[in-house]
């Protein structure tokens, strides 16, 4: 189990080198020069090429990179281009912001969305399943941005409940989690419905019926575990990109996390800091993923002697 | 205490999909006395399954539902008690060995567990190491290792599995046992061990057995009486004696069945195979079912379901031996 | 294997008749059949606008004496900070979000299928360099990836979308690979490969039609995904940028006159769940029809 762990975490490192390499291409081709926009419009040309000296901006694409990796083993990523802080620094201090959206989310999801999983497929075909069919079909098309302006103009501006920016107090985080919360909801809903479904059928819980249990016995304790595996991937891959940041939700509540760290990089050409970001944020996906994997082992015995004996 | 255990009567089941309507069990009489063996053999979609499935009432939801008819286990009417009595009759009064043991455990739970499980269900003891010690003498009872009881379904071969399968059936000593082709999910080996170990255990148990099966060997060996079931009727049924009697008056299905009828003493005979094929359940001919595939077919089978004729117990559904018609 | 017999395409008349079930399978779900009226109707509303609206004159010519009216008989859906007529502009939008749609996933669907076939098929260490490429592409959160590549390549609508498209290509390159990988061993194929047909040949001919199926599927739900995140670009001003009447970007000058104009909010937001309502039923409902097994 152990090695395979470590083999999992060896195997992410060529993929963060490859996320470096592309991302030092992308902001390559990208025009502008960040040394102008650091001294902005009116700096003087000498001071411009002193500084992209001093970055090393002149040397050929080879040398650059190479030097990058080279720092970046030793585990120094560089200083933002535009505000001369550390990016590693930059990205712990903002990344709070993000987990705990992402954290509230995935919460509010999966408190709802498996639940109302279940139960739908437990009452097929009732209006009970009817309506939260919808209601699932709904959020996956909503736009997850506009349901954020939505709970704005509704908890905010009319009822006065709720903060539409910052991230002042817990309250804050509420609405952003919940606009981010319900497409995962949806696809939590709908994918608990299928595999309960699924499970419902099998051989083994007309086994379970046959010994003289309850509805609700079976499906809690014999079909709801069968059903764990999907709907732990699906919860993993949501917790993975909502732990990337969102560009789009950040912005629209004012909240300064790696979203909006990552889409200010962009915008001033700021590769250390757009590519630590970026590093950082599939490092994350990578682990909440292994994290899924693991605890396969634990929920499925046949998983688990998988890796016992491999 | 009533002789009677089982008592089927007139029991219709129809499973109803988006497709169509399957007449699965078409006015099926059986009784099972107590501590007695019957034998249910027939085609496969003769609708064995769906009988035993119909004395669980563990049809599937929404789809399967039984019609018309009763099932009297014990003097409580299967068909009217409520959900909560039948709880309280699965796994007690009634239980049942599935016909395929690979899929019938939950790949989740330990054996002991599963096992242990339905002595929870029914309250059988008090404290934890009362259960724990009556698994491991089931365990031990159906040939198992008590030390395994910690392994998953999927540790245990095929024949294993079916052991946990019967072990979690006979935890509760119930009175009946139906036990859907117990071995044919298993090899010839295999089968020939848990066969026995099914004959000893409801020697020792006195439970009542409905087992179905394709084998004739097997309900040669291991059955009191007999019936045969064809398109979800009993066409014929009798003491073993009486099905495996050469020169006995038998259904022309049963005869077609058995090829030519082997001796109880040789050893597992198949089903030999019948010219055409059984009845579209969704569409069942008028007058005797076998009709279209049978070598005496009269112009009253067409248009007239046969009446059961009786001759000291041997029930047969056949015109032909019909002696109202022969007298008229 | 009746499995086998209906996914040769050897065998025209068959795949004429298996299109059909499908499609009669289709034609029963309800919510799917929704979808496609739902979807039909958005076509026709994109086609049609450019027959009664005048892009410069009604679309985006700004006539600050109107401004911000609530929906009436005259405007339906009102007018906006600049005089011009919200109803106009929502239909105009149908226009960019389908195009945005299919523009996208078309590219992507090309290259992404290009990939998968020549990984799938080949296998061996071309499917190794290639999916590991993907792999590289796929852990970057794809909105972040496709800004950085539209800030390499430029603003402007045509930019936008293939920044967009070269971000989704390797979930096709995935889809379409495990696909090929499923069909690449069955039996006729090898009789293709036995007769000495080339391998191009085979996948165009064989492979890629068997694959079909589930490559529709995600073409649907990708063209409602994409519509999503071109609007979400636009919205934070990434993307399709004023005046052009996309609806993420209606919805990002409408949110400064939320609190005393909601009405703004409303419509571009329902325009966008529609269109997106619209390819996700069918998708789902393609997915239904294609695969009975899975269904309930
Ligand atoms: N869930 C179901 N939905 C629809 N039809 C069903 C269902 N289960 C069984 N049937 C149909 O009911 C009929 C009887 O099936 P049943 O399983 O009782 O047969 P069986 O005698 O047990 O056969 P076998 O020997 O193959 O186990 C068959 O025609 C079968 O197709
Ligand atoms: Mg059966």
């Amino acid at each position: 189990m152990l090695r395979y762990v470590v083999k999992r975490l060896l195997l992410m490192i060529p993929v963060i080198v490859g996320i470096s390499f592309i991302l030092f291409v992308i902001m390559d081709l990208t025009p502008g020069d960040p040394a102008r926009s650091l001294l902005g419009e009116y700096a003087r040309q000498e001071d411009v090429d002193a500084l992209r000296e001093e970055w090393g901006l002149n040397d050929p694409f080879a040398v650059r990179y190479g030097r990058y990796l080279a720092s970046a083993i030793r585990g120094d990523f560089g200083k933002s281009y535009r505000t001369n802080i550390p990016v590693v620094q930059e990205i712990i201090s903002r990344y709070p912001a993000t987990m705990k959206v992402a954290t509230l989310a995935i919460l509010f999801a999966m408190a709802i969305g498996i639940p109302v999983g279940i139960i739908s497929a437990v009452k097929q075909y009732s209006l009970v399943d009817f309506g939260s069919m919808a209601t699932a079909l709904l959020f996956t098309s909503v736009p997850p941005f506009w349901l954020g302006l939505m709970l704005i103009l509704i908890f905010s501006l009319m009822l006065r409940l709720l903060p539409s920016v910052g991230t002042d107090s817990w309250k804050s985080f509420i609405m952003p989690a919940a606009a981010l919360a319900a497409a995962q909801m949806a696809t939590m809903t709908r994918m608990t419905r299928s595999t309960m479904l699924e499970v419902i059928r099998q051989d083994y819980i007309r086994t379970a019926k046959a010994k003289g249990a309850s509805q609700r016995y079976v499906v809690l304790k014999h079909a709801l575990r069968n059903a764990l595996l999907p709907v732990v991937t699906v919860v993993g891959i949501g917790f993975g990109n909502l732990l990337g940041g969102s560009l789009i939700i950040e912005n629209v509540f004012g909240i300064s996390g790696l979203g909006t760290l990552m889409v200010n990089a962009v915008k001033s050409k700021d590769s250390p800091m757009l590519i630590a970001s970026v590093m950082f944020a599939a490092l994350v996906g990578g682990l909440v993923n292994l994290a899924v994997d693991v605890l396969y082992t634990y929920i499925d015995p046949r998983v688990r002697s998988q890796y016992v004996k491999g | 205490m009533e002789e009677r255990l089982l008592e089927i009567k007139d029991l219709h089941v129809e499973y109803v999909t988006d497709e169509a309507r399957v007449f699965a069990v078409n006015g099926l009489d059986l009784t099972v006395n107590r501590g007695e063996t019957v034998g249910l053999v027939g085609e496969t979609g003769a609708g064995k399954t769906t009988t035993a499935l119909s004395v669980m009432r563990l049809l599937p939801d929404l789809v399967g539902r039984i019609t018309r008819g009763s099932i009297i286990l014990d003097g409580i009417d299967i068909t009217r008690a409520t959900e909560a009595d039948m709880r309280l009759i699965r796994g007690e009064a009634v239980s049942m060995i599935f016909q395929d043991p690979m899929t019938s455990l939950n790949p989740v739970m330990t054996i002991g567990e599963q096992i242990a499980e339905v002595l929870h269900l029914h309250e059988k003891y008090d404290t934890k190491e009362e259960v724990e010690h009556r698994v491991d003498e089931i365990l031990r009872l159906v040939g198992l290792p008590p030390e395994r009881k910690g392994e998953y379904p999927h540790q245990f071969s095929g024949g294993m599995k079916q052991r946990v399968v019967i072990a979690i059936a006979l935890a509760c000593e119930p009175k009946l046992l139906l036990a859907d082709e117990p071995t044919t999910a298993l090899d010839v080996t295999i089968q020939a061990q848990v066969l026995q170990m099914v004959r000893e255990l409801k020697e020792k148990l006195n439970t009542a057995m409905l087992l179905i099966t394709h084998d004739l060997g097997v309900v040669a060996q291991t059955c009191d009486r007999v019936g045969i079931m064809y398109a979800g009727e009993i066409v014929e049924l009798g003491t073993a004696e009486q099905i495996f009697q050469k020169d006995e008056r038998h259904h022309p299905y049963t005869v077609g069945l058995f090829g030519s009828i082997p001796d109880l003493t040789r050893k597992t005979r198949r089903l030999s195979p019948i010219e055409g094929l059984m009845p579209d359940p969704t569409d069942l001919p008028p007058g005797c079912r076998f009709h279209t595939r049978c070598p005496h077919r009269m112009p009253v089978c067409e248009v007239e379901s046969p009446r059961p004729s009786y001759n000291g117990g041997h029930l047969i559904r056949c015109h032909i031996w019909d002696d109202r018609r022969c007298s008229q | 294997m009746t499995e086998q017999a209906t996914v040769n395409p050897s065998n025209p008349v068959k795949k004429r008749s298996q299109l059909k079930a499908i499609w009669f399978r289709y034609r029963k779900n309800k919510l799917a059949m929704f979808g496609l009226a739902l979807f039909l109707s958005l076509v026709l509303v994109a086609a049609s606008s450019g027959l009664f609206l005048d892009y410069d004159t009604q679309v985006i010519e700004q006539r600050m004496r109107e401004r911000l009216q609530p929906p009436s008989s005259e405007h339906w859906f009102g007018t906006d900070q600049y005089g011009r007529d919200v109803f106009a502009r929502v239909v105009w939008g149908t226009r960019i979000s389908l195009f945005v749609g299919v523009f996208t996933v078309t590219i992507a669907l090309t290259v992404g299928t290009l990939f998968g076939a020549l990984a799938g098929y080949y296998g061996g260490t071309v499917d190794n360099v290639l999916m590991r490429i993907m792999d590289i592409f796929l852990a970057m959160p794809g909105t972040i990836l496709a800004v950085a590549i539209v800030g390499a390549l430029g603003p402007g609508l045509v930019n936008v979308l293939l920044a967009m498209a070269i971000a989704r290509i390797p979930q096709f390159a995935r889809i379409v690979r495990s696909a090929i990988i499923s069909i690449r061993g069955q039996e006729f194929i090898e009789a293709a490969k036995a007769c000495g047909t080339r391998d191009g040949r085979i996948i165009m001919r064989h492979i890629l039609p068997n694959a079909i199926g589930p490559i529709v599927v995600q073409v649907t739900l990708h063209m409602a995904t994409t519509i999503l995140g071109v609007a979400g670009l636009s919205f934070i001003g990434l993307g399709i940028e004023a005046p052009t009447p996309e609806w993420g970007s209606m919805l990002s000058e409408a949110k400064e006159w939320m609190r005393y104009h909601p009405y703004l909010m409303v419509f571009p937001g329902v325009a966008i769940i529609l269109s997106v309502l619209s390819l996700n039923l069918i998708g789902d409902g393609l997915r239904d029809a294609l695969d009975p097994r899975m269904k309930n």
